[in-house]
């Protein structure tokens, strides 16, 4: 039997209720395995950032289930008792749009938060931050506030952070938007190669084709509903 | 002190300097001084210049109880110990009553009820400068009482004279002080010697305690009242800045606090980053409170004490509201959504 990383079966989200009930996800369901690349493909207002949240335990689905790391978290709403924080903490990564650094810490202590706030120590927690910098070639960065960071750099600052935890997914919502095409690519690259080299899933929500080149599968999202999955390779 | 009277800080009292003997005959009080008050406001180099004037008996207590630099008042007439608050120089002159005085020393510590800095003189200075009419003065009440007596034709010439002169002597008499103040023998009992005071007709025996009562329950207690009502207006006003300061500084990072709830970061760790703010805040606005209080302590007009239960108390009270404060931001950064950390 295939362990998914990330799993959702007829996941529905709707806002409001009687008439004005609005459907932002209809009956999405998808697999995805540990260490896949996925992109979510759509244009604006096809629902993908409802997906996203769902799936990253933000958002409670009206119906469906979602699976994370083999474990239920989902069924016909939040499993009663679960705890989300915990889960997003140990289970998920996060990479924004706009980094979402914390201006007033340096690049080393946007790391340590991620760490810190999962009990690590101090000294753990510093450690495990300078590696994975200096993994993402950063450690000449270290010390440096995101505000001296160029648009590249505080991504990779911000993937380092979303790493920290080893989580078994991370999302990634638009990850490229505010960077340049070089930029963008290189940071795709790099989440191309973390998905194999930590065995990660990633999902990333796009609305770029361009980026997606190299995906393992692709989904394409339109009206709430997944409506095409491409195995990319 | 005056019968029916609060006492010299608290009213005027005024009583013949010779009860001194009298009270020191009293059983059980072991030596005793007169002292003489008043408030004088000059002006002094075009500014209106206030102090609490005392005179003491040089043979006796009640002087000052510091000299800070120069020494204490030596010759019976004309020297003076002045308070540091009054920012005076040894040899530096001032002119009071008919009379200039010659500052010999400085003191600290001492103010009026009012908090006026406090001066020295001899007592027969101080009684100079309170009760001593200038000659003119002295002329005219001459005159004034001869004509009057003059006006008595029942009264021969002797008998006018006589009278005249006894009348002048006691009006221009300035042997009036507004205490005596007497310290007990070891072993004596307050009660007893008081007791036996308050049988005297016109005087009224207080102890130290009682006049402490008197002061801070009467005088003091009304104006620190009025202080303490000045105060919890501006602590309420300081709570209210502290809170909208807190309150948008939160709104300013909403992008932080929902990344942070979104990567799964504990309500405490939220909490403890705003009130971590709020008392960093408070705690940095106290210490520099406190450091310009220290630089500025000596220039204030008049001198306040400040107790160090009143400087932790500060210190508990401002803690407390900067706590109540970072509420209004606690309740925002709560309400944040994860989800709001996404986009751009």
């Amino acid at each position: 039997m295939i362990m998914y990383a990330l799993e959702t079966r007829n996941l529905t989200k709707i806002y409001g209720r009687g008439d004005t009930a609005v459907t932002a996800i209809a009956d999405a369901t998808m697999q995805v395995k540990p260490g896949e690349l996925v992109a979510i493909l759509g244009p604006s207002g096809s629902g993908k950032t409802t997906l996203l949240t769902s799936i990253g335990l933000i958002n409670e689905p009206t119906h469906g289930k979602v699976v994370l790391d083999g474990s239920i978290v989902a069924d016909e709403g939040w499993l009663p008792g679960i705890d989300l924080k915990k889960l997003r903490r140990e289970k998920l990564g996060f990479i924004f749009q706009a980094h979402n650094l914390i201006p007033f810490l340096t690049a080393l202590e946007n790391v340590m938060v991620a760490l810190e706030i999962n009990d690590q120590t101090p000294q753990t927690a510093k450690k495990r931050a300078t590696e994975l910098l200096a993994a993402l070639n950063l450690d000449h960065r270290l010390n440096s506030y995101p505000s001296a960071l160029s648009g590249g750099e505080a991504q990779r600052v911000a993937i380092a952070r979303a790493l920290a935890n080893n989580p078994k997914v991370i999302l990634a919502d638009e990850p490229t938007a505010a960077l340049d095409t070089e930029n963008g690519k290189n940071v795709m690259t790099l989440l191309k190669n973390l998905a194999v080299e930590k065995r990660s899933a990633i999902l990333v929500v796009t609305h770029d084709h361009r980026m997606v080149e190299g995906f393992d599968r692709i989904f394409h999202v339109s009206d709430g509903r997944i409506v095409d999955e491409k195995n990319a390779q | 002190m005056q019968q029916n009277t609060n006492g010299p800080f608290a009213e005027s009292s005024r009583i013949p300097e010779d009860i001194a003997y009298r009270i020191r005959a009293v059983p059980g009080v072991a030596e005793v001084s007169p002292l003489s008050f008043q408030t004088i406001q000059i002006e002094r180099l075009g500014k209106p210049f206030r102090f609490f004037l005392i005179g003491y008996d040089l043979n006796g207590f009640g002087g000052p109880p510091t000299i800070l630099a120069g020494r204490n008042i030596r010759q019976k007439h004309y020297e003076m110990v002045v308070a540091k608050a009054m920012k005076m120089n040894i040899g530096e002159k001032i002119h009071l009553g008919l009379h200039d005085y010659t500052v010999v020393g400085i003191t600290e510590k001492v103010v009026s009820s009012g908090g006026d800095p406090a001066a020295y003189v001899s007592l027969a200075d101080a009684q100079n400068i309170q009760f001593k009419k200038d000659n003119n003065a002295i002329r005219n009440d001459r005159e004034r009482i001869g004509a009057n007596l003059s006006a008595m034709q029942y009264l021969s010439q002797t008998q006018t004279d006589a009278l005249k002169q006894d009348i002048v002597r006691i009006t221009e008499s300035t042997h009036t002080v507004n205490t005596v103040v007497a310290r007990l023998a070891p072993g004596a009992n307050l009660h007893e010697v008081q007791e036996r005071i308050s049988r005297w007709n016109h005087f009224k025996p207080i102890s130290a305690d009682e006049q402490v009562r008197i002061l801070t329950k009467g005088m003091i207690e009304k104006a620190r009242m009025q202080l303490g009502l000045f105060r919890i207006i501006l602590l309420v006003i300081s709570a209210v800045i502290i809170s909208l300061i807190i309150y948008t500084s939160t709104l300013d990072k909403i992008k932080v606090i929902a990344t942070l709830k979104l990567i799964g970061a504990q309500n405490r760790v939220i909490i403890g980053m705003i009130l971590q703010q709020s008392l960093l805040m408070g705690v940095i606005a106290y210490a520099i409170g406190y450091g310009l209080i220290l630089l500025t302590y000596e220039k204030f007009p008049r001198r306040i004490v400040l107790e160090t239960f009143d400087l932790q108390a500060l210190f508990v009270i401002i803690i407390a509201i900067c706590t109540i404060s970072s509420f209004v931001g606690i309740r925002k950064a709560l309400r944040v959504q994860p989800a709001e950390a996404l986009g751009g």
